[in-house]
């Protein structure tokens, strides 16, 4: 493991030298993937909040969505903006950093310090782009548990993560049944959609449209494909979020004028917001990543490698499960968190189910939502009880 | 923290736990705020499950700790395997349901026993209430009025005992209970039991 450096974090650098918690693996420790090929050497990157307990049973394992990164809980180190999940995780809140230890990892794919397209090669002389394999949501997780391995861990007493990120909470509930004491996942699908799919087809033509995507060789040309990036986190955006939503945040009004300008120009709030999106993401998100976990999610389909039968996926399984989803998110619908429900009520899984009342869409889990905090606190005392953890403050 | 010394519990309640085997797999179908898992839990340490279809009563069960989903007992027992459970209970919900004989055959199917409690449409003062002021009756147990009541499917005792049978349900116990919740003397003829019962209580099994 190496500490985090002083240098100042870019983008850039964060790929190979984040400003985080790394674990390097060597060439003779290659990850297999289900695409049939291997990354070797790799690394995975990762924070941890809190402390490990003695018989190494209090660890709860974050996993981020799309964009997200290991920084759950910490002050980024490019943005500079607090911790994604700050509301969820730390000291006093549903996932207590004073009574568990939290691990975050960057996904496999991803672009702030585990191996993905920006990383460079083993030879070191240039990234891989798009030379590098597609991954799949199951590799992600058996990065991951590579990691668990090596911090020692046997079993996670709870895998929590929202979106794409609920998606490694059901590969981790089905790949390692005896390795999770309890499972979150939040507003996700045991399957991505073809309307999702065609979301993200519309993002990754977006950037590849963009004459500086040049291949995907623009790290090796010196040029980044900003603007196609831009549009394709611009349209996303829109899925993230709701009519209601972004009506009430923005309505028709017009962005710092009185009278539309009968131009292309920024008129409304909404464009204006949207343009904002798009530039903040470009600073922060490698373009070829954002193809690479697109694709993940897309291939994502759990019950494809139990014959068709998701309940078969969680046959026997011993994790308590607590699913949740939001009234107005049309990107992961209340149906697909059902159809996850059943498949565990099917196998006699024992699972919480909640449909969360909000207007704020998919981006809901990541906002500010008491009833999933009470929802994720209740479930995760009851669990830590079971568990035989300690309360807060017992000794 | 779940909190078990609140209230006193509701003598409907403890009749059914009381026909529950400790340690037993329970599926409380319909739990409200989980009342009743409470209980078992608590006396008769089972593990339990519910189904509940509001939305606020589902969220409390949760934060409280319980294993609950929101759902419809008449469109999502389906998905539950054949004998997953060792009790099934449907507490004052059967009359709720849209079809309630389906609802009762799940149940039957789900659980090796089902406990079945309901509001009983034959007492007495319901039915001098629509006999002499020919009004539906609103009670204590039947707060509702006809235009606004959940209610859809009431039934009596007897009405209940003939759908067991045909079900082929065997009923293995039964209680009525009077106006104070208190059981109805035993040995008395169904009928007696139809007429003095505000509620009845069943343990059911596959015959």
């Amino acid at each position: 493991m190496v500490r985090p450096h002083a240098a100042p974090a870019t983008p850039a650098s964060e790929a190979d030298q984040p400003s985080s918690l790394v674990l390097r693996f060597g060439a003779d420790r290659p990850l297999l993937l289900d695409g049939g090929g291997t990354v070797g050497p790799w690394q995975i990157a990762f924070q941890t909040y809190g402390t490990l307990n003695a018989d190494r049973s209090n660890a709860v394992l974050v996993c981020h969505a799309l964009t997200g990164d290991q920084h759950v809980a910490n002050v980024h180190p490019v943005t500079g903006k607090p911790g994604w999940w700050e509301s969820m995780i730390g000291p006093g809140k549903p996932v207590d950093t004073d009574r568990f230890f939290v691990i975050c990892s960057n996904v496999l794919g991803g672009c702030m310090g585990t191996t993905g397209p920006a990383s460079l090669r083993p030879e070191g002389d240039a990234a891989f782009a798009v030379d590098f394999p597609v991954v799949t949501i199951r590799d992600m997780v058996r990065a991951q548990a590579a990691l668990v391995d090596h911090l020692g861990i046997e079993s996670l007493f709870c895998v929590i993560g929202g979106s794409m990120g609920g998606m490694q909470v059901l590969q981790w509930a089905a790949s390692y049944p005896d390795r999770v004491f309890a499972a979150i996942p939040l507003a996700t699908a045991a399957k991505h959609s073809a309307q999702n799919i065609a979301f993200h087809e519309v993002g990754r033509q977006a950037v590849m449209a963009d004459p500086d995507w040049k291949a995907g060789r623009y790290l090796l040309e010196g040029t980044r494909p900003e603007k196609g990036l831009a549009v394709a986190r611009m349209a996303a955006h829109i899925t993230y979020l709701s009519e209601p939503a972004l009506h009430r945040k923005f309505g028709r009004k017009l962005q710092d004028r009185e009278a539309p300008t009968f131009s292309f120009d920024a008129d409304f709030e909404v464009e204006s917001y949207l343009r904002y999106q798009g530039r903040s993401f470009v600073e922060r998100f490698d373009a070829n990543s954002y193809l690479y976990l697109t694709r993940a999610m897309d291939y994502f389909d759990l019950a494809a490698d139990y014959g068709g039968s998701l309940a078969k996926a969680f046959t026997r399984t011993r994790t308590r499960f607590c699913v949740a989803s939001f009234t107005s998110d049309w990107l992961f619908p209340t149906s697909d968190s059902r159809a996850i429900v059943h498949a565990l009520n099917a196998s006699g899984a024992s699972v919480s189910f909640v449909e969360i009342e909000s207007d704020k869409g998919h981006d809901a889990f990541l906002l500010e939502e008491p009833v999933l905090f009470a929802t994720a606190r209740g479930f995760i005392d009851a669990a830590a009880r079971a568990r035989g953890l300690a309360e807060k403050g017992a000794a | 923290m779940v909190d078990l010394t609140a209230a006193p519990a509701r003598v409907d309640l403890l009749l059914m736990a009381d026909m529950i085997a400790p340690g037993a797999k329970v599926l409380d179908v319909g739990c409200g705020d989980g009342a009743l898992l409470k209980i078992l839990a608590e006396r008769k340490g089972i593990d339990g499950r519910g189904i509940e279809l509001s939305r606020e009563g589902v969220n409390g069960c949760v934060a409280k700790g319980l294993s609950v989903v929101q759902g419809d007992a008449d469109t999502d027992l389906v998905d539950y395997p054949d004998d997953g459970f060792d009790y099934v209970v449907l507490s004052q919900t059967l009359q709720a349901t849209r079809r309630p004989k389906e609802v009762l055959e799940h149940l039957l199917r789900i659980g090796s026993k089902a406990i079945v409690s309901f509001p009983n449409f034959g007492h007495w003062r319901i039915r001098a209430q629509l006999a002499f002021l020919g009004r539906m009756p609103v009670t204590e147990n039947i707060s509702y009025a006809w235009y606004e009541t959940p209610n859809i499917h009431f039934c009596t005792i007897r009405d209940f005992v003939a759908l067991c049978d045909e079900v082929g349900a065997r009923i293995e116990r039964a209680a009525a209970l009077d106006r104070a919740g208190r059981p109805v003397r035993m040995g008395l003829p169904w009928s007696m039991w139809n007429l003095l019962g505000e509620q009845a209580v069943f343990l059911l099994s596959r015959d």
